[in-house]
């Protein structure tokens, strides 16, 4: 099996088993104020280290390119309160443009 | 459940809006899985099976980066612990048992979990009715898109001709966003941001996202 098949079962296996012990474990377990501080932070923490790394990266590499001006219309798009779908739309459209100008 | 007539008006406006617009950003997940590497198969497995959105992200994006599988699983899963937090949320009002709880397991994510409190207010039953139908019609609509986006990813060709690769951090910021309400917040997404980059060049691919993880841990208890 390849990391990709890995990656897929593995990830399932593990969401699904996060999913089902929740409903399983009593409620007052995880009701630490600092448990639920910590589990609102990590998805923060992740979810921008990951806009980082897919728009300034190339495999070990730091780079600056097209994306750039994709990730700047998308933080403009969310400043402009846009909804979700013009967020992601707008920063492909951008990108795109400036990629297909360059090559 | 049982009687379609019994089903609250508005809660059902609610589930279905919900549903098909969550259901929709399925094209986006399908279309970052397939530029990132994963096969139509793989990239609609991940819907059915794992079916978050967020942890489906973070799993393709670790692995398109050139990550390990090993990374991969734990940034997603990392990611996956608010549904558990959700299902202990969720358990106590919907009281279900045997596969009726495996089922209602598998559609505990954000939405589910929302929309079903947002209808406390109308009555216990409408609450569970907004549960059950905002999870049903995400899983329904999120696996269609998500075929739909792969399929379509796959007949692009060059990705960056078409804007996928910034498409999926612009994803990911959307996703981050709502979350942001503090400065604190905001100053710890920067931070994890810096960090992330500039231990690319340094550690093993995949390594520099899961890392930011314990900056988090560190933030949420020393606060």
């Amino acid at each position: 099996m390849n990391q990709y098949w890995i990656a897929v079962l593995g990830t399932s296996a593990i969401a699904f088993a996060l999913k089902y012990s929740g409903h399983s474990v009593p409620e007052k377990w995880l009701s630490h104020p600092r448990i639920q501080k910590v589990n609102s932070l990590i998805p923060i923490a992740l979810l921008s280290a990951l806009v980082a790394v897919q728009s300034f990266t190339e495999k070990s590499k730091l780079m600056i390119d097209h994306r750039l001006l994709g990730l700047s219309v998308a933080i403009l798009a969310l400043l402009l309160k846009a909804p979700f779908p013009v967020v992601v739309l707008s920063a492909a459209l951008s990108s795109a443009l400036l990629y297909n100008l360059n090559n | 459940m049982n009687r379609i007539s019994s089903i609250n008006g508005p809660t059902l406006r609610d589930s279905l809006s919900v549903s098909l617009t969550v259901g929709a950003y399925g094209v986006a997940f399908g279309a970052a899985a397939v530029a990132n590497g994963f096969s139509v198969l793989q990239s609609c497995l991940l819907s059915l099976l794992t079916f978050s959105g967020a942890s489906q992200f973070a799993v393709v994006g670790v692995l398109g980066a050139g990550g390990t599988a090993l990374s991969g699983i734990a940034t997603a899963s990392l990611l996956g612990i608010r549904n558990g937090l959700y299902g202990v949320i969720m358990a106590p009002r919907l009281k279900v048992k045997g596969f009726k709880r495996i089922v209602a397991a598998q559609i505990t994510i954000d939405e589910s979990t929302g929309v079903a409190l947002g209808q406390e207010v109308r009555s216990p039953e409408a609450m569970r009715q907004g549960f059950w139908l905002t999870g049903f019609g995400v899983f329904i609509f999120w696996n269609l898109f998500t075929l739909a986006g792969a399929l379509g990813a796959q007949a692009m060709g060059d990705i960056r001709a078409w804007g996928l690769d910034s498409a999926v951090p612009a994803a990911f910021l959307g996703l981050v966003w709502p979350r942001l309400k503090t400065n604190s917040d905001r100053a710890l997404a920067i931070g994890c941001a810096v960090f992330a980059i500039a231990m690319t060049p340094i550690l093993p691919a995949g390594l520099p996202i899961i890392a930011t993880a314990f900056i988090a841990v560190a933030v949420g208890l020393r606060k």
